[in-house]
Order: structure tokens, then C-alpha cells, then sequence
């Protein structure tokens, strides 16, 4: 077997079920027996991204794709997109409103922590258009957390 | 995995299958299968849920029996975990508790929360060593362990890697009475009073730990009514009593942090919280806290399930006791040397389905393909759990696709399909 592929719609501001679809992934990998330390770097750039689809874009579909040498996902979203990706990108930014960081979200490391946690790290964006990230995580990849 | 010594067992006499554990059981590590029971040993993290919830009282903890371990001795010291002081209406203080273990057949009695008490000072120069990654996870619940193991491997560094406060007690409390006796430690017995399963499993079968120093375990449950029978007659004077208020707060969930004075902790109890905070933290949430202190049972080992009181009317005597503890002596000698796991757990390899990765490839997939066939209504007639873990028991080979009720139904669904004709 070469590849499992499961795919997830992520409804925009539900916080409740929030992290659902990243749960599933990291059951997902657990079950096939990853490394803990490879686990951890999916459980936190996968959770990361999904809940940026949850709160800046009104939700979107997360792919993932996992063979035995990498996780490989992607998340969508028709969001407003991000302006100015390079300040996006800065540790502790955030346009996060103040409701939203009541509810413990918005510190400004999501998307620096998907960038340093895995292997391939690339995004796409386009103001009024959406967003599209995809991440990939070596079985064999970066040193453990 | 090896789960080790099996302190929860079925009395199959009792078991109807009615499938309440199974359906209750927060790690599915239960199924029935021929109408009992069964528990998967290397999934379940003795949390007592299954004993708690039984209806018919067929899940039971294997401890010792009093009379067992009140004659193996020359000289036998009572460990009484701090969650016993909750069990009994009309005490204010520990003695006639304390007391009363000796009139009960005990030669001695040594505070678990004197030991507590003691490492709370240790652990509160741990948590600004540094040698540990914060935040730093409590282990005092041996449940938390067994779930970290299993589910949450990537959060073994986290751990505090130091023996439960009862450990400590025995061996610091086994070489203070070979002292005063004379005896060789070998004929020194030290008798835990459980609140749970869960010390037992760890007493008997140490995880973190080489060789355990207990050489026996009781339940609160067998204890409590034959103290109830002795402490009414007598009096307050706490001649036993050598631990202060901060240990005996450990029988309740927040009562570790506030004796190891960690003001930036989370302290959660029950199974479902747990699990979730344990999540959270492998999702790199919780990242600003220290201390997060966990366990098993709700509100804490007040709640545990070989207890016999309502753990809220427990808490809120401990909490009065607390209050109204007088200036004790510690023992003094606490064995600080010793405090730390012998050996670094591992993770568990329990959830894996199969160790050759491509194979567990194709069973996942097999295993959802399945499931999109099942009805969905997780009704727990085939023994298992949920549909989605009767298709991984069908698919691992432990079951047949037979068991389910709807598939062996003829397609029209009205006859069965054994039916002749
Ligand atoms: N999917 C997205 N759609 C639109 N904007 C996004 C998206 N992901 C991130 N952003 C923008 O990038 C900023 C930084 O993201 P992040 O580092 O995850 O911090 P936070 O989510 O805590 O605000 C966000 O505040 C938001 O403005
Ligand atoms: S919370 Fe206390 S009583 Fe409950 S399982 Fe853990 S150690 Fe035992
Ligand atoms: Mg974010």
C-alpha cells in the first residue's frame, strides 16, 4: 500500500468541534504505529492550520495524505485571504479579535510554529480569494520537539 | 505493552453482558465476547470506570484481604493514602482514625501524606531545576502513566519522573521501624489502603519503578467498615499523626500543586478531562503552564473507586481536617536519594494495528471501508464498542462480521439468517 488519503470539511467559528479534524489525523498515525516525536510535530502544525481555517476563513477542507515516509496535508479555504503574508508570517501577530482571544486563540504563533515544525511549508494566498497551505512532515524529518 | 499485574478482574458469576463497561470504558479496552466481559490488557489504564459502573458489581479490584496481609509479618505498618481521612462522619481530627489502624491488627501506622508532604518540597525545587520540559505532567495517579504511554507517547518527557507519594512512604517508613525494632526489612510489612485499582496495579506491577517496597494492598472499602466498628471510642489526641495539612491535600485534585506552591498550574480530574488536556498539550496548547496535575478520578482520589463515602462529602471533611491540623513532627530521614523512576518508561505500541507499517496500511483502509457498511449505531450488540471498533476487531481477527446483529440479518432485515428455509 503506497498511500492513505482522508479528507475533512472544517466548519468556520464552530469552536466546539474545532481540532476534529486534526484529532482524526493524529488517531490516524497513532494506529499505524509513527514515531511520538513525528506525531507531535502533525499534531501541532495540523491542529495550528486547522484552526486558522476556524477562525480567519470561515472554515475550509483539510487533506491528508500519509505513506509510509510522510504526512502530506492541505488545507483550503474561500477565506478572505491574508495581505501581507510577510507580517502574517511574524511570531505573536495576529488580527485575531478580542472575542476570539477570550476563548484562549489569537497569539500570533500558528503560523510560525507550522513553519518551524515541518519538513515542506508552503502557503498560497489571494485577498478575497482564500487560502491554501500545505505542509508535509518526514516520517524521518526534523529533530524531536 | 505489558500491562503487568491484572488488579482488575471479572467474576463471571456475576456478568450478564450487558455491555455498561464496554459502552463506558473511556479507552475501549473492553469487549464481550460469549456474553462476559473481557478486558484488553494492554489498553486498559486500571481508571476503575468499569467498576464504578457495573450494575451487577462483576468488575472488581484484586487487592489482598486484610486478614491476608495482617499475618504474613512479624511487624506490619499501615500506609493509609490521605483519601481514607474523608470516609467517616463525626472526625475532626486523624486520630481516632490513626488510631484505630493499630486497634484493627496494625502494628504501626506511617502517614502516605507524611510522604507527600515531604516530596512536595522536592518537587518544588524539580519544577525550577529545569530538567524536566515544562509544562510538567503529574504522575502521583498511576493512570496517568498507563494513558501517556498508550495515547499520548509523545508526552513521556513531560512526565514527572518521581515514585508515588505511597512508594516513598514504604521505604522510608520499612527502614525508620527496622531501626526501632531491630528487624531485618524483610520482616517488615507495609500495608497500603487504597482508594483504587490503579495503585494496586502500579504497587504490584511498578512501571516506572525497578522493585516496590509495599509488600501488600487494601482497599478503602474492606478498611473503612471495620475502623467505623473501632473509632468511635476514641479520643483526639493524635499520637500517630506526623504529617502537616499540605500532604493530606493531595487526596484531591489541586491539592499536589498547592502543596508543591506552583501558582501557575491546571490541575483537571476525570477520564474525559484528562484525555482532553492531554490533547491539548500534544496540539502545543498549555505551552504558558508549569504544572498540570491529572487525575483519573473526579474530583481526585477522593473519588477513587475502592472508596466507599461520596467523594464531595470526602473532600469537604479532609478540607475541615486540614483546617484543624495543630504543629505535627515529621519523621524526619525522608529517603530524598532514592525518589526518582529507576527506569524511563516507554511508549506502548497498543493502538497499533499492525507493527509492519504497510499492512497497517491496508488494514485502515479495510477497516473503513468496513465501517462505511455498518449501521452507524454503535449499539454494542457485537461485543464491541462502536462500529468503527467492531470493523478493526473484524479486520485485527479478533471477531467475526457474523457477531453483528444487522449484517446477519437477511437483506430484507426481518429474518435471521440461521433461520432454516
Ligand atoms: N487561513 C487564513 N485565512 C486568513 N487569514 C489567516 C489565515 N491563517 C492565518 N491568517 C492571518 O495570519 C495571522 C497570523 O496567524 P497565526 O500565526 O496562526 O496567528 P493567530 O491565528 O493566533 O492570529 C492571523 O491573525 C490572520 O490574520
Ligand atoms: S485519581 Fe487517585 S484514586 Fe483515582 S485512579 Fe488516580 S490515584 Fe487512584
Ligand atoms: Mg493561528
Amino acid at each position: 500500500m503506497t498511500a492513505i488519503t482522508r479528507t475533512y470539511q472544517v466548519p468556520g467559528n464552530d469552536f466546539a468541534r474545532a481540532g476534529e479534524a486534526s484529532g482524526h489525523i493524529k488517531r490516524i498515525l497513532k494506529e499505524l504505529g509513527f514515531s511520538p516525536e513525528m506525531i507531535r510535530r502533525v499534531a501541532i502544525t495540523t491542529y495550528e492550520a486547522e484552526i486558522n481555517m476556524v477562525i480567519h476563513a470561515g472554515g475550509g477542507t483539510v487533506t491528508a495524505t500519509i505513506s509510509p515516509q510522510a504526512v502530506a496535508v492541505v488545507f483550503e479555504d474561500h477565506g478572505p485571504g491574508i495581505p501581507d503574508l510577510e507580517l502574517a508570517m511574524q511570531a505573536g501577530w495576529s488580527t485575531a479579535p478580542q472575542n476570539i482571544r477570550d476563548l484562549g486563540f489569537g497569539a500570533g504563533m500558528g503560523l510560525p510554529n507550522i513553519q518551524k515544525y515541518s519538513d515542506v511549508f508552503e502557503i498560497k494566498t489571494a485577498v478575497g480569494q482564500g487560502t491554501t497551505l500545505s505542509v508535509t512532515i518526514f516520517a524521518e524529518g526534523k529533530e524531536p520537539i | 505493552m505489558n500491562a503487568g499485574y491484572e488488579s482488575i478482574y471479572l467474576d463471571e458469576t456475576q456478568c450478564v453482558g450487558c455491555t455498561t463497561c464496554m459502552q463506558r470504558c473511556p479507552t475501549q479496552a473492553i469487549r464481550v465476547r460469549d456474553g462476559k466481559a473481557v478486558i484488553i490488557r494492554d489498553r486498559c489504564v486500571v481508571c476503575g470506570e468499569c467498576i464504578h459502573v457495573c450494575p451487577h458489581h462483576a468488575m472488581k479490584a484484586k487487592v489482598d484481604s486484610l486478614d491476608e496481609v495482617l499475618g504474613q509479618h512479624k511487624y506490619t505498618i499501615a500506609l493509609p493514602a490521605p483519601s481514607l481521612y474523608g470516609q467517616f462522619p463525626g472526625i475532626h481530627t486523624r486520630a481516632p482514625i490513626l488510631e484505630g489502624l493499630c486497634r484493627i491488627g496494625f502494628d504501626q501506622v506511617f502517614e502516605v501524606a507524611e510522604a507527600a508532604e515531604a516530596m512536595s518540597a522536592v518537587i518544588h525545587r524539580e519544577l525550577r531545576s529545569g530538567s524536566i520540559p515544562h509544562p510538567i505532567i503529574t504522575t502521583a495517579c498511576p493512570v496517568i502513566l498507563r494513558v501517556v504511554r498508550i495515547r499520548f507517547p509523545s508526552l513521556l518527557p513531560h512526565l514527572l519522573n518521581y515514585r508515588s507519594p505511597m512508594e516513598i512512604a514504604a521505604r522510608w517508613s520499612k527502614r525508620l521501624a527496622a531501626e526501632k525494632t531491630g528487624l531485618a526489612l524483610e520482616d517488615i510489612g507495609c500495608v497500603f489502603i487504597s482508594p483504587c485499582p490503579a495503585k494496586c496495579a502500579s504497587a504490584k506491577a511498578p512501571l516506572g519503578t525497578l522493585k516496590a517496597a509495599l509488600t501488600g494492598i487494601v482497599s478503602i472499602a474492606e478498611v473503612a467498615p471495620r475502623l467505623s466498628a473501632v473509632i468511635g471510642d476514641l479520643d483526639d489526641h493524635e499520637r500517630e499523626a506526623h504529617s502537616g495539612p499540605m500532604g493530606i491535600g493531595w487526596a484531591m485534585s489541586g491539592g499536589q500543586s498547592t502543596a508543591v506552591m506552583e501558582p501557575n498550574h491546571l490541575a483537571a480530574s476525570g477520564m474525559e478531562n484528562i484525555i482532553r488536556i492531554l490533547e491539548a498539550l500534544e496540539n502545543g496548547k498549555l505551552s504558558n503552564v508549569d504544572l498540570v496535575e491529572l487525575n483519573a478520578c473526579y474530583p481526585g482520589c477522593v473519588g477513587g473507586a475502592l472508596t466507599v463515602e461520596n467523594p464531595f462529602i470526602a473532600k469537604a471533611r479532609i478540607l475541615r481536617l486540614m483546617r484543624h491540623i495543630g504543629p505535627v513532627l515529621p519523621s524526619g530521614g525522608c529517603p530524598t536519594d532514592d525518589m526518582r523512576w529507576e527506569k524511563k518508561p516507554e511508549a506502548s505500541h497498543a493502538l497499533r494495528l499492525d507493527p509492519d507499517l504497510s499492512r497497517a496500511m491496508e488494514m485502515m483502509e479495510e477497516i473503513r471501508e468496513l465501517t462505511g457498511t455498518l449501521r452507524g449505531m454503535d449499539c454494542g450488540a457485537c461485543g464491541s464498542p462502536t462500529c468503527r471498533a467492531f470493523a478493526e476487531d473484524v479486520v485485527s481477527g479478533r471477531t467475526e462480521l457474523k457477531n453483528c446483529v444487522f449484517l446477519s440479518r437477511a437483506p430484507e432485515g426481518d429474518a435471521p439468517s440461521g433461520k432454516k428455509g
